[in-house]
């Protein structure tokens, strides 16, 4: 196999010639590494790349699977989003302020990764502590979309969702508190997971809005997706809001039929501000796509949906004001070193240490929960979160599992929106509602606009039900047969 | 909506924050756009609905209180911007 052939292998690929020892971690992590550090220049998806730890991984890989007694994703190499601990390893969240944080301890899912025989190569790119949908919030580096440079990738795990489509690693982990994963998944034609809240533990996840972050697997397909979700779902004392239900093995229950499945159209989007007439098309072909698999489809509603971002940006900026209340050039991270007293170091720390999307959503959190606009809008906002959970309760009492597009538009360019922050939190609309209500959702590629922009298709599925939205997306991804078309890097941005 | 530079600034001093003159008008530009789009949430009847906090049921997680093996003090400290004797040091707190 060449190199290219390596890397462009998805992970149950690669673990089954990895099993068979047709291949060796070795050379695949090699693989990936060259890589990386070829395209890299391009696309600009990592924060870290960890060669060396990755390498003596990749070894550990192919001496465990000589000796059989290899974890499940033994060799695989895999990348994480920069705000997910590693023991030893820079963890940034894309912030100046944390740009020297090493961290003394494994995140949950670093751990179940280590165990499972994954190998690091690297932390990945995101918007600055997860917030932004672009991925041009980074205090380090703009991420391009590799099926046009031009582009914006998505956010906040841009650089995940780039990493994955561009073959710099099999698969990768993600972050979504208000669509994160499923939008650059969809932007950059990759399949990305957000579990039900609870599902996989967030300890060691650096938190932005703790009542609705979540992590989960972006991979190539969706076999990849079940393996990872499989990898580092499970209960764990030190989340106290993870939940102890049993984890299935997600890609044993993976099948074509779907005969048992209503799926149900959420009608809003049809109508939705600034839908993209090409992707509601691309959205209309998959549901015929599943409708000739022999799926059942019925039309549901959502009717608070027009209402989930103003929701969603009051609760997540207040839950936000309060995480990064930490952030204050004691403990760790920066610390402005000339400020005289412990007041004018706090505010020269915070006011240094954070960019303006950041401090715009302080500002907003702190302004949402402020005597005399608390219950105009922190409590008004919470409300209206029961009101989304009850329209989700009401549509699955008819279908198990909802139809919408994962964003309205494909990637839009660079720049385009960055002076313009509600038009940016308007793109998020068909994502946040599932973070609300704390349901499960997946991006799966439906097809393209535009010639070579990457189009999602949204699944959301009744909380736990994860195994059913994975055994949907397969049957579609199955159905549809647009998997295996690659991005071609190496144009220049237009 | 409208959000005055004096309440930016009031609100940046809640939260920490110092914002020079430049950025003030921006942020108050764009969080009344923001305000004014929340603001259409006060058209919806909330009277009889109760407020979530949390999308999961769950409450009172306990854990056994069991003695294990915690971050060491030395990495505990090892990300702070200053420390001595074991313990953070901080600024002058009173003049």
């Amino acid at each position: 196999m060449t190199p290219a052939d390596l890397c462009g292998l998805t992970m149950h690929e690669a673990c089954d010639l990895l099993k068979k020892m047709e291949i060796s971690a070795t050379e695949l992590t090699d693989a990936v590494l060259e890589r990386i550090q070829a395209i890299e220049p391009r696309i600009d998806a990592y924060i870290t790349v960890t060669d060396q730890s990755a390498r003596r991984q990749a070894e550990a890989a192919d001496e465990a699977i000589r000796a059989g007694n290899a974890g499940p994703l033994a060799g695989i190499p895999v990348a994480v989003k920069d705000l997910i601990c590693t023991n030893g390893i820079a963890t940034t969240c894309a912030s100046k302020m944390l740009e020297a944080f090493v961290p003394p301890y494994d995140a949950s899912v670093t751990e179940k990764l280590n165990n499972s025989g994954a190998v690091m190569v690297g932390k990945l790119n995101m918007d600055e502590f997860a917030m932004g949908s672009s991925t041009e919030n980074s205090g380090f580096k703009i991420t391009r979309n590799p099926w046009d440079l031009s582009r914006i990738p998505g956010g906040s795990s841009g650089g995940s969702a780039a990493a994955v489509a561009a073959d710099m690693c099999l698969g990768a982990l993600g972050s979504d508190t208000g669509g994160s994963i499923r939008q650059p998944a969809s932007h950059c034609g990759v399949v990305g997971l957000k579990p039900t809240y609870g599902r996989v533990s967030r300890y060691g996840l650096v938190a932005f809005a703790s009542s609705l972050d979540q992590i989960g697997p972006i991979t190539k397909d969706v076999t990849d997706a079940a393996m990872l979700l499989s990898a580092i779902a499970g209960h764990d004392p030190r989340d106290s809001t993870s939940v102890d239900r049993p984890v299935p093995d997600y890609r044993a229950e993976l099948s074509t039929d779907i005969r048992d499945l209503t799926f149900g159209i959420l009608t809003e989007y049809r109508d939705a501000e600034g839908m993209d007439p090409q992707v509601s098309s691309a959205v209309e072909a998959a549901v015929r796509t599943l409708t000739d698999a022999g799926a059942k489809c019925v039309d549901i509603s959502l009717p608070h949906t027009e209402h989930a971002v103003a929701a969603y940006y009051l609760i997540a900026p207040a839950e936000a004001s309060s995480n990064l209340a930490r952030y204050d050039g004691v403990k760790y991270g920066y610390r402005n070193p000339e400020a005289g007293g412990l007041k004018q170091m706090y505010n020269c720390t915070r006011s240094e240490g954070f960019g303006a999307e950041v401090k715009r959503r302080i500002l907003l959190g702190t302004y949402a929960l402020s005597a005399g606009y608390y219950d105009a809008f922190y409590k008004k906002a919470s409300q209206l979160r029961t009101l989304i959970q009850r329209d989700f309760a009401a549509a699955f009492t008819r279908c198990d599992i909802i139809l919408a597009p994962t964003a309205p538009t494909p990637a839009f360019q660079i720049g385009e929106k960055v002076d313009d922050p509600l038009q940016m939190y308007l793109s998020d609309i068909f994502t946040l509602s599932a973070n609300l209500a704390g349901i499960p959702g997946l991006s799966v590629p439906c097809g393209f606009a535009r010639g070579n922009l990457p189009v999602g298709l949204q699944m959301m599925a009744n909380h736990f039900a994860e195994a059913d939205l994975l055994k949907a997306a397969y049957a579609f991804e199955q159905a549809a047969g647009i998997n295996g078309k690659k991005p071609e890097i190496g144009k220049d941005p237009a | 909506m409208k959000i005055t530079k004096d309440e930016v600034q009031h609100v940046a001093g809640l939260a920490r924050l110092e914002i020079d003159d430049a950025d003030v008008e921006k942020f108050a530009r764009t969080l009344a756009d923001i305000l004014e789009h929340a603001g259409s949430l006060g058209r919806v009847d909330t009277a009889d609905v109760p407020p979530t906090a949390h999308a999961v049921q769950i409450s009172n997680a306990f854990r056994q209180d069991v003695v294990a093996k915690h971050l060491e003090n030395e990495a505990a400290l090892g990300n702070a911007p200053e420390s001595e004797a074991g313990s953070f040091v901080v600024p002058k707190v009173i003049e």
